[in-house]
């Protein structure tokens, strides 16, 4: 396989991330203050450099049957849980992620926290918002970074990727300076689900023993045959007319 | 204690998520195309998609019902 469906997939993935976590960056900077925002997303880049430098090349040390079965198996639950939560969003049975709404909702936090100094940062509240806000965000970027470049040994590539989006998605968010509600970012999480399910699958039963038609090529079928199912399970789930089914469960900010 | 139970907690949340039983699934699954793979000699490839797929639609059955 080519580097560039690695690089897009874990692309496209972090960028989604990134979207959320810039929305909480916004609301503590702009609510309460930029420098300790600021000190709080660089200690959660700094801690998840860390993990990607120490996890990324120990993780290549392992055999590649078992690394595959692990991350494999691993990737697929993961891309399953993304995969169904897409589709309850979809379909209407949980209250589609937006950002709106979600930067509203820290705003209106932000700026009822007191102010206090802790640890020589100004405002500490800004502080652990921005930190847990970039630290939850990221650790899911760096899972998918950390398995997609293992099992491709090209971890290079995966870095690259999420690299771009953090970049895209910081220099738009610093342009526009407002939570960037209109990425689509539902259709992205669909699509982000299909692939983690569908590389899962591929490298867990590889890493089990099997050996998949056409190699490489199999995924070419796999990818599309993911995406319809989920496609065909969004139209099976969807709520009949009259049936009253609602989004039914609000979500928290930091959530896949 | 307290600390590291909220850490498994986290971590449980964050690879398992809201349905368990697509974990046990998959695990499950990637046990029989082993089994099958290694011990009978079938190059089980469709097992694991199917199981998949099944997870997901039993899951998506029950959060929706």
């Amino acid at each position: 396989m080519t580097a560039l469906p690695l690089i897009l997939t874990v692309f496209v993935a972090c960028a989604v991330e990134a979207v959320e976590a810039l929305t909480i960056v916004l609301a503590s900077g702009l609510t309460r203050e930029w420098r300790s925002t600021f000190q709080g997303m660089a200690a959660a880049l700094v801690v998840l450099a860390v993990i990607v430098a120490v996890l990324g090349p120990t993780i290549t040390l392992l055999p590649l049957t078992a690394l595959r079965l692990v991350v494999g198996a691993l990737l697929a639950i993961f891309g399953l849980q993304w995969l169904r939560k897409a589709i309850l969003r979809a379909t209407g049975y949980k209250a589609l992620h937006d950002e709106a709404s979600a930067y509203l909702r820290e705003v209106a936090a932000a700026k009822q926290a007191a102010v206090s100094s802790r640890r020589g940062i100004g405002d500490w509240y800004a502080f652990t918002l921005s930190f847990k806000g970039v630290l939850l965000e990221g650790l899911e970027v760096v899972f998918i970074v950390i398995t997609f470049g293992a099992n491709q040994r090209n971890l290079g590539a995966a870095v690259i990727g999420a690299a771009a989006a953090v970049l895209v998605v910081t220099v738009t968010g610093i342009a526009v300076r407002a939570p960037l509600a209109r990425v689509p970012e539902n259709a992205m999480k669909f699509a982000v689900g299909i692939m983690l399910t569908s590389f899962g699958t591929f490298w867990g039963a590889e890493g089990a023993g099997v050996a998949w038609p056409g190699n490489d090529a199999a995924l070419l079928v796999l990818v599309p045959v993911v995406a319809l199912v989920a496609l065909g399970y969004t139209f099976l789930f969807r709520p009949r007319p009259g049936s009253g089914a609602v989004a039914r469960s609000s979500e928290q900010v930091v959530s896949p | 204690m307290k600390r590291l139970k909220s850490i498994g907690a986290f971590w449980y949340d964050f690879v398992v998520g809201d349905d368990w039983r697509v974990a046990v699934v998959v695990v499950a699954a990637l046990a029989l195309t082993a089994l099958l793979v290694h011990a009978a000699g079938v190059n089980a490839w469709w097992l694991l998609p199917v199981c998949v797929f099944a997870a997901l639609g039993w899951s998506l059955r029950r959060a929706t019902r």
